[in-house]
């Protein structure tokens, strides 16, 4: 993998050598950028939910009544299609928090910071996978199965 | 910004009208929290998403009885206590660099932190009453 080599130095000195975007010196546009805009947006959008969450979840304070009426539109297929996105939103959150905190703490993690980059992204597809089924299984089997 | 004339006027870096750093490492701290809190969340938010979205049907068998289950363990009540502080505090720093990174007037800066603390006071207060006063045998409507 050559393309992973852009420190600082070396990106001075290509950049007077007329190198283009794509051969990895400049940040803007590089995945390293992509990966932050994400991480960015990830964590705005799991703040938001959290204010939301914290509101729903303090109506055990009010009535079992009133929280489970809430909690049942949580079931219903289109919130459910939501939740798979909100986990999917935190878990490249949690996983980029981590290869942010490698980088940063650990001596060779900024030599390896694309390769973790694609790490974290494999390991998101592996969880992903298998977790949007058992999200989905019951409202799938409902929807489509005759339920059970 | 005192003098500044037009309203995209922006100071170079390093130039000397900049106001002097603050004399203090507030920043430096919330980078450190940043780093710390991010890897308490991983064990609380990713357990908590675990074990209340995926494992034996997920929300679906999530109702108040579920809760007072749950709440009746000081165990999950400390737990969902620090996942609540954590995140909201990490959450909020965060959004305070984004508000900090975007807004352009000061005034803009200021309104907008403002209600982010005030949001933040308010769930961070509410959220504990409820772990602390949950009820399990509250009327059911
Ligand atoms: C699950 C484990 C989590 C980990 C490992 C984690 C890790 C991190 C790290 C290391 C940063 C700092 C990035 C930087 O300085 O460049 C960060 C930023 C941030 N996090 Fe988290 N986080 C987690 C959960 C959360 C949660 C639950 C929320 C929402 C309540 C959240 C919201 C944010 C926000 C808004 C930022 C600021 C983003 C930015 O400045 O671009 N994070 N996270």
């Amino acid at each position: 993998m050559s393309t992973t080599a852009s420190t600082a130095a070396e990106a001075g000195a290509s950049d007077r050598a007329g190198a283009s975007r794509r051969s990895g010196t400049f940040y803007r546009g590089d995945p390293g950028m992509w990966s932050w805009v994400l991480h960015r947006i990830t964590g705005v959008l799991t703040f938001f939910f959290l204010f939301v969450h914290v509101l729903d979840t303090a109506l055990v304070r009010v009535s079992p009544n009133a929280y489970d009426e809430v909690i049942e539109t949580y079931k219903s297929p289109v919130v459910n299609l939501l939740e798979v996105a909100l986990v999917g939103a935190v878990l490249y959150h949690a996983l980029n928090g981590l290869r942010v905190i490698l980088v940063d703490f650990w001596s060779k993690g900024p030599k390896y910071q694309r390769p973790m980059l694609w790490g974290i992204v494999g390991i998101w597809v592996v969880v992903m996978i298998p977790g949007t089924y058992f999200m989905l299984e019951r409202t799938v089997s409902e929807l489509f199965g005759g339920g059970h | 910004m005192a003098d500044s004339t037009s309203a995209l006027a922006l100071d170079k870096p390093r130039s000397p009208r900049r106001p002097a750093a603050r004399r203090n490492n507030f920043e430096l701290y919330s980078w450190v929290f940043m780093r710390i809190s991010g890897l308490a969340l991983v064990v609380l938010v990713l357990g908590h998403l675990f074990i209340m979205n995926i494992l034996d049907g997920g929300v679906h068998r999530i109702n108040f009885a579920f809760v007072a289950g749950r709440w009746s363990s000081p165990f999950w009540q400390f737990w969902d206590l620090s996942m609540l502080w954590l995140a909201q505090l990490h959450g909020g720093n965060g959004l305070r660099t984004i508000i900090d990174d975007y807004a352009r007037k000061d005034n803009t800066r200021f309104w907008l932190k403002m209600l982010l603390y005030v949001a933040m006071a308010v769930i961070l207060v509410l959220g504990t009453l409820v772990v602390f006063t949950f009820d399990p045998d509250i009327p059911a409507s």
